[in-house]
């Protein structure tokens, strides 16, 4: 039964991707809509790396588009530059960012709550600025003439990879012990748990996703600009309102969020100047009424759903 | 110019940006010495007061001064309601929703002044002619000394607010220890609103300076001086009163050497630079003392 029902899941995302492939092959789907759906995976695996570090283990970080440009940069430069292949390019990204995670993970251990979240904010702003005063990756005019090698299928693939791994390191004795720190991290330390070891661990471990997406991102779109709203600030704050809204401490809501949150603002272009109306709005609304998020620590799964299916069905029986 | 005589000049250029970081920061010191809490809109507050004071002066015809008692006292309503309508309720919850719902504020405030002002940026009517007065190699314009001045009777007036009256004395009780003041017959929420709307009333002020010194305002203003007050709270050990002032002299100054000294795109790097070895040599600031956790 376990078995048949992974076997279902792999099959569903196949479709998936195949239903994506034939609605673009027939003209149904444009260039357009496949890059927002491109987009949207990308931003699935900023925002569940993200809640790795938020969500699972509580270090509360402001600072993630900080990573995200560190690997989009990274792996830009390689390829542009010393003309790596993409996919190692990609992985140096992700690893240097993973570093930088280490390296802002290691003062999170003497820093709580707010103070971590303003230096985290703080980190992500300097790697901005560095980035500002660097000419080889374009400095101030932005990056342009990287090569196009992200696709679909490539995001795609790595959202699903990015997901499964983190969700498998959440269910194993490490995510455990993340989510002791998260709960109470006097207590955790009493019963034997690292708790710095565990903090950098996630952070690494995010920041890893994240410097990934960036590259992605970076051969998607194939220009980058050291703006707030795409490497700085405003980035990180966009992260944070999805993994918010979808809640902290559960992956479909990060994953439903940044599906949600990346599409409905395509079709509100026309009322683009609103949308920074909406969207504080709503994380403020959310706050005050539902402070867990939509789906807080919760998950939505196959088998949740078939459970429901079958209730249903069962109900319709008997009545 | 020698290179002292250039240091000594950018001392005062940096002491007056400092005066303006110092009023911000106290805002933010008070409000986090009384309900733990970062104010992230607070750099927006510093923002329309700014967009108050020019509409004082450009619609209501007014001069510098009753502008800017009008500025602070929209200000300090416009904090009042922050922290009735977003922050309140949230009173007991974790810190993370409230700091949450505070960037969301601030994200509002910014988008909806972008909305209702405009994006571009207005330049700041010149209430009063320019001047420079030369001291010998250097120089300091009438509009610093303005700046100097109307910071330093801010601050008297603050200090003798939270130290000699009653109103003080309960606004430092509440800080200390919230139960005993309930139960000392201090009705605590009136005291956190009038935090609020001191700390905005300061950061109003802090805008119209703003303006006038650099003749321009926008939406965005708030964002930088607001992170950079904060740090300044920070660095001078938050919740502290003279704390914030120390730290935001101590900030515009850091600021403009490093000006002098290399890039000027690397001013807004050094706020965050000094937040993070703030926290990391001595988290409780300049100024602070190490508590004690309790478990």
């Amino acid at each position: 039964m376990q078995k048949l029902r992974s076997l279902l899941k792999i099959a569903l995302l196949l479709l998936l991707y195949g239903g994506v492939r034939f609605l673009e092959g027939s003209g149904l789907l444009l260039p357009y809509h496949v890059q927002v759906l491109s987009l949207a995976c990308i931003n699935i695996i900023l925002v569940v790396s993200l809640n790795l570090i938020n969500g699972f283990t509580g270090q509360f970080s402001i600072g993630h588009a900080g990573f995200f440009a560190i690997g989009a940069y990274l792996s830009a430069y390689l390829t542009v530059r010393v003309q790596a292949p993409f996919v190692p390019a990609l992985i140096c990204g992700g690893i240097l960012a993973g570093l930088a995670g280490l390296a802002v993970g290691l003062p999170a251990l003497r820093l709580r709550g707010d103070y971590l979240a303003i230096s985290t904010l703080g980190f992500g702003e300097i790697i901005r600025v560095i980035i500002l005063n660097t000419p080889a990756v374009g400095g101030a005019k932005g990056f342009s003439g990287i090569p196009k090698y992200t696709t679909f299928g490539l995001a795609y693939l790595t959202a699903i990879i990015t997901v499964v791994a983190i969700r498998n390191f959440v269910s194993s004795d490490y995510g455990r012990a993340c989510m002791a720190v998260r709960e109470d991290e006097i207590a955790a330390e009493s019963l034997g748990v690292n708790s710095t070891y565990f903090k950098v661990l996630a952070f690494a471990l995010g920041a890893f996703f994240a410097g990934t997406a960036g590259g992605l991102f970076a051969h998607y779109l194939q220009y980058l600009a050291p703006t707030p709203n795409q490497i700085g600030f405003v980035k990180s704050i966009d992260i944070l309102i999805m993994l918010v809204l979808g809640g902290l401490g559960s992956l479909t809501g990060s994953i439903l969020a940044a599906i949600i949150l990346t599409i409905i603002p395509e079709f509100l272009r026309g009322f683009a100047e609103y949308r920074m109306i909406i969207y504080p709005l709503l994380l403020i609304i959310v706050m005050l009424r539902r402070p867990t998020g939509l789906l807080a620590g919760r998950e939505l799964s196959l088998d949740s759903v078939l459970d429901f299916w079958k209730g249903a069905k069962a109900r319709a029986h008997n009545s | 110019m020698p290179w002292h005589i250039a240091a000594l000049q950018q001392l005062i250029n940096g002491l007056a940006l400092g005066s303006v970081y110092a009023l911000i920061a106290l805002g933010y010191t008070m409000v986090y010495g009384i309900i733990q809490l970062i104010n992230f809109a607070h750099g927006e507050i510093y923002m329309l007061g700014a967009y108050f004071g020019f509409y004082a002066i450009t619609l209501l015809n007014l001069s510098l001064l009753p502008a800017m008692l009008v500025s602070m006292a929209a200000a300090a309503l416009v904090g009042v309601l922050l922290e009735r309508v977003a922050y309140r309720p949230l009173r007991n919850s974790p810190r993370i929703s409230v700091l949450i719902t505070a960037i969301g504020a601030s994200l509002l405030f910014q988008s909806t002044a972008q909305l209702v002002f405009g994006a571009s940026f207005k330049p700041f009517p010149q209430a009063m002619p320019f001047r420079r007065i030369q001291l010998g190699p250097i120089f300091i314009t009438n509009r610093q000394l303005l700046i100097f001045g109307v910071a330093v009777l801010l601050m008297i007036l603050l200090h003798v607010l939270v130290t000699y009256t009653t109103f003080g004395k309960a606004m430092r009780a509440v800080a200390r220890d919230k139960e005993a003041a309930v139960l000392m017959g201090i009705n605590i929420d009136r005291i956190i609103s009038a935090t609020f709307a001191l700390g905005s009333a300061l950061a109003a002020t802090a805008g119209i300076l703003v303006g006038m010194y650099y003749n321009r305002i926008d939406p965005y203003m708030g964002m930088m001086p607001g992170l950079k007050a904060f740090v300044a709270a920070v660095l001078g050990g938050i919740g502290i009163v003279p704390g914030a002032v120390v730290g935001g002299l101590l900030m515009g100054v850091a600021e403009n050497l490093v000006v002098t000294l290399g890039s000027s795109t690397l001013r807004d790097a050094v706020a965050f630079a000094v937040l993070i070895v703030v926290l990391l040599v001595r988290p409780a600031g300049l100024l602070g003392k190490k508590g004690i956790e309790k478990v």
